[in-house]
């Protein structure tokens, strides 16, 4: 019973690990920039399948595949951009209508990647599938260690560019104060395209450690709204140690769950924690 | 006419770390044209979200007419007499300038017992309170075709359109022309005729200095003077807070 | 035009179509049909609280499915008469909208959407470990060969399904312009400004929420008979969230005329793509429509012809 739930709790924290890499797309574009991207989790699949395909055809490492196709989903992230930017945020009707948008992608995207890949599950191969890292009575996985690590590397990369470097520093001052930014002579809206085009191309390399855990068929991005936006409310929605945090928790409680009460009730497991938390405790998100 | 209309005690709000205010006691009769001035961020417009509801004071309390109003949401304390306008004017974008004064009219005037006006009754009033802000022919315009000063007449009128008791109003003369500035006090004198007390929120010293007949003053969350117009500009730390060291 | 001609209006509109198609023998036609209706009553509850209110709901499948499955319960249970269920059914889906909407409604537009979202995931997960409705395997349901008077069942289906349509769209009209429909609309333009003016902002989007949830479980209520097999898959589907979105911002939020012109406009287009082409490439026309009308015509096609009338921007 006991080395049940220890293995639980350790593959829910290297679940919560790759959880963050998921998110922390989400706490750039919606933390800090305020853009409800819902469209996120198609994007990850994105990243799966384009890892998918590096790897079947290429022999490509499934990580080093989600590395190459970074500028193209950087240029991604700045074509989806523009058009928010010239379509909603230019007249200022960002809020419903921008979420009517990626809801729109968002299911552009799914049925698109069924068009052309079909309901099957893809997977990749890797030689870290398959085996696991022996520790006592606990196993961990290495198609879960390999993905957790890739997150911890990505977000700390990200802290520290958002931190030491000045385009991080401006990103983070967008939020804050974006007319101190226009006396600095630097332009608002081009320091959002950045970031927000830097939050797309996460989803390259968090789609391609997905492929790794677990195989992926298109919808499945649609469990991962609740989790990703549960993730980052509960993380105090801009801050990085907070979302990993949260996603640590998360990743755990669906662990619990799964190996406690059967995999099928995972999916609530998030979205009920959303629920819970907006329902008795958002703090910094009440009103209009 | 000296029945006390509004009164803040010991009201504190706090963001986080941050005190916003600390300790306001300030009170407003009825027919009162009170002027509140203070430095950028010295809390002015957190007072006034205090006191109409939009934001929660966690410390001290408010009472208007009487009846203390803390806890209750902004709808209520509208209908209980107390009126704002915001100092970013926030008319209903959707609607005509006409219609967009239907609305406090259905929701508060026609909300509070004893009143009911009906289709002509609210026709009417609507051209009479365009009238009072001269709105008139703008009726049938939209928010959009609307210029800055007549966007900020539409908040007043909105304001007036809800038949209050006490007026806040939140920095009306922001970004306005030495003309249109006076256009606006001539709309603001008119509504005091009209027995509405009315707490001006300024920075336009001039405006201030010749519509209130008392003054408070905020400096960094807290009030540092309280009486006649002359007497608080002279007081030494009035100047300091607005010339600076 | 005043109220009551439009409620007679619309009555007599429902039994006119109802009447002549009595004269089609096409069993599709009332097939088809029947979707299109049900998109009319989803994409109308939908615009109350979407384009009236201004709080957009993404999980118009879970009130759908509250419906559907309260229907299956009751079927396995008694098996009532169709107009029982529909109440059965709005009175289920109102008191969900009731209590997401308290849980949520004070909390911004995008915090609400994301709510619907988990909330449609949460009720499809607890739907998917319930046995007694089939769980995950679905339920199979007998329908009935004929009518009492009308006939063919799938005819009597479809009268339902015209009345509830023309119900939605009496209800939502008459909200237009009463004094809640103001409300509304203040809600949605500038909810701080609408607390200022006396609109009770939380009491009416509560309103609008449960009448929204209530249409949408009413459309459900009559499902499990229209497809005979329902299972959480099809019954919680995307592709009821994204339509009944779809066609209100194609056809116009701001006027119940819209969600019926977005519903009859795209409804066609799906069945025709549907049968002509895949059901995939359907899908994928919806939400390039969609996505199309947001960014370039936002005001839908009513707003296209409102632009050209007045001749400025709309």
């Amino acid at each position: 019973m006991t080395d049940l739930l220890l293995n639980a709790v350790a593959s829910g924290i290297l679940l919560g690990g790759f959880y963050a890499a998921v998110t922390v797309g989400i706490a750039i574009s919606f933390g800090m920039l305020d853009i409800g991207n819902l469209a996120h989790p198609a994007f990850i699949i994105l990243g799966s399948f384009t890892a998918y395909i590096l790897n079947s055809n290429f022999g490509i490492d499934p990580i080093l595949a989600g590395v190459l196709v970074i500028p193209g989903f950087l240029l991604l992230g700045w074509l989806i951009y523009e058009t928010y930017y010239w379509s909603f945020e230019r007249r200022g009707e960002e809020g419903l209508r921008g979420l009517a948008f990626f809801f729109g992608l968002l299911f552009i995207t799914e049925v698109a990647l069924i068009l052309i890949f079909g309901v099957d599950y893809r997977f990749v191969e890797a030689p870290y599938i398959g085996p696991s890292l022996h520790l006592g009575e606990v196993d961990l996985p290495l198609r879960m260690l390999v993905p957790a690590a890739v997150s911890v590397v990505l977000v700390a990369i990200l802290q520290l560019f958002l931190s030491r470097t000045f385009l991080g520093r401006a990103i983070l001052a967008v939020p804050q104060d974006s007319g101190a930014l226009r006396l600095m002579s630097v332009n608002p809206t081009h320091i959002k395209r950045i970031a927000f085009s830097i939050s797309i191309a996460t989803a390259a390399l968090a789609g391609s450690c997905l492929i790794i855990i677990q195989p992926v068929e298109p919808s499945i991005g649609r469990d991962y709204i609740g989790r990703v936006f549960a993730i980052c409310v509960l993380g105090g929605m801009g801050s990085f140690p907070g979302m990993f945090t949260a996603a640590i928790l998360i990743g755990i409680a669906e662990n619990i769950t799964a190996t406690f009460y059967g995999p099928s009730w995972s999916p609530a497991v998030a979205f009920g924690f959303l629920l819970l938390t907006l329902g008795f405790r958002p703090t910094g998100i009440m009103g209009r | 006419m000296s029945e006390t209309l509004l009164k803040i005690e010991g009201l504190g709000k706090r963001f986080g770390g941050f005190v916003a205010l600390e300790g306001i006691d300030v009170e407003v009769r009825a027919g009162e044209r009170l002027g509140l001035i203070g430095p950028n961020g010295s809390g002015k417009s957190t007072l006034v979200n205090c006191i109409c509801g939009t934001l929660h004071n966690e410390q001290g309390s408010v009472s208007f007419a009487g009846t203390a109003i803390d806890g209750l949401p902004a709808y209520q304390r509208t209908r209980l007499g107390l009126a704002r306008s915001f100092q970013l004017p926030r008319p209903f974008r959707s609607m005509t300038v006409k219609q967009n004064l239907r609305v406090p009219i259905l929701y508060t005037v026609n909300a509070r017992s004893g009143t009911h006006l009906g289709e002509r009754a609210i026709e009417e009033r609507s051209a009479e309170l365009l009238g009072l802000v001269g709105l008139e022919d703008k009726a049938d315009k939209r928010p959009r075709d609307l210029t800055q000063i007549e966007m900020r007449k539409l908040e007043l009128a909105r304001a007036m359109a809800a038949e209050p008791k006490l007026l806040l109003a939140d920095e009306s003369m922001a970004g306005l022309s030495h003309s249109e500035v006076d256009d606006i006090l001539v709309v603001l004198h008119r509504l005091v005729e009209q027995g509405l007390a009315i707490v001006l929120i300024e920075h336009i010293m001039r405006a201030v200095m010749s519509f209130s007949e008392r003054l408070v003053v905020l400096v960094a969350g807290r009030k540092i003077a309280d009486g006649e117009p002359q007497e608080v500009i002279r007081n030494p730390e009035v100047e300091r807070a607005y010339l600076g060291e | 035009m005043k109220t009551g001609t439009f409620w007679i209006l619309t009555a007599v509109t429902v039994a006119v179509v109802f009447a002549l198609s009595r004269l089609v023998s096409n069993d599709y036609f009332f097939f088809a049909s029947y979707l299109v209706l049900q998109y009319i009553v989803l994409s109308t509850a939908w615009n109350i609280l979407g384009g009236y209110t201004g709080y957009l709901n993404f999980g118009t499948a879970a009130f759908l499915a509250i419906g559907a499955y309260c229907s299956v319960v009751l079927h396995k249970l008694w098996g009532p008469p169709i107009p029982v269920l529909i109440l059965a059914g709005g009175v289920l889906a109102g008191l969900l909208g009731l209590g997401m909407g308290y849980l949520t409604l004070r909390l911004r537009g995008v915090f609400f959407a994301i709510s619907t979202l988990a909330l449609a995931v949460v009720l499809q997960t607890l739907i998917t470990n319930w046995d007694y409705v089939g769980g995950s395997r679905g339920v199979y349901i007998i329908r009935p060969q004929t009518a009492p008077l009308i006939g063919s069942y799938i005819q009597y289906l479809f009268l339902i399904m015209l009345i509830l349509a023309g119900l939605s769209i009496a209800i939502a009209r008459t909200i237009e312009h009463s004094t809640l429909g103001y409300g509304l609309a203040t809600i949605r333009d500038d909810e701080m400004s609408a607390e200022a003016s006396g609109v009770p902002t939380l009491r009416l989007k509560l309103i609008s929420t449960t009448l929204s949830g209530a249409l949408m479980g009413m459309a459900g209520a009559p499902l499990p008979y229209y497809v005979t097999y329902l299972d959480p898959t099809s019954g919680f589907n995307l592709t009821f969230a994204v339509n009944s979105i779809a066609m209100p911002l194609i056809g116009g939020t701001q006027y119940w005329l819209g969600p019926l012109i977005g519903a009859i406009f795209l409804g066609t287009i799906q069945q025709v793509a549907t049968v002509t082409i895949s059901s995939a490439v359907n899908l994928l026309i919806v939400g390039v429509l969609m996505v199309g009308f947001v960014v370039i015509a936002p005001n839908g096609i009513i707003g296209l012809f409102e632009r050209r009338g007045r001749g400025r921007r709309g």
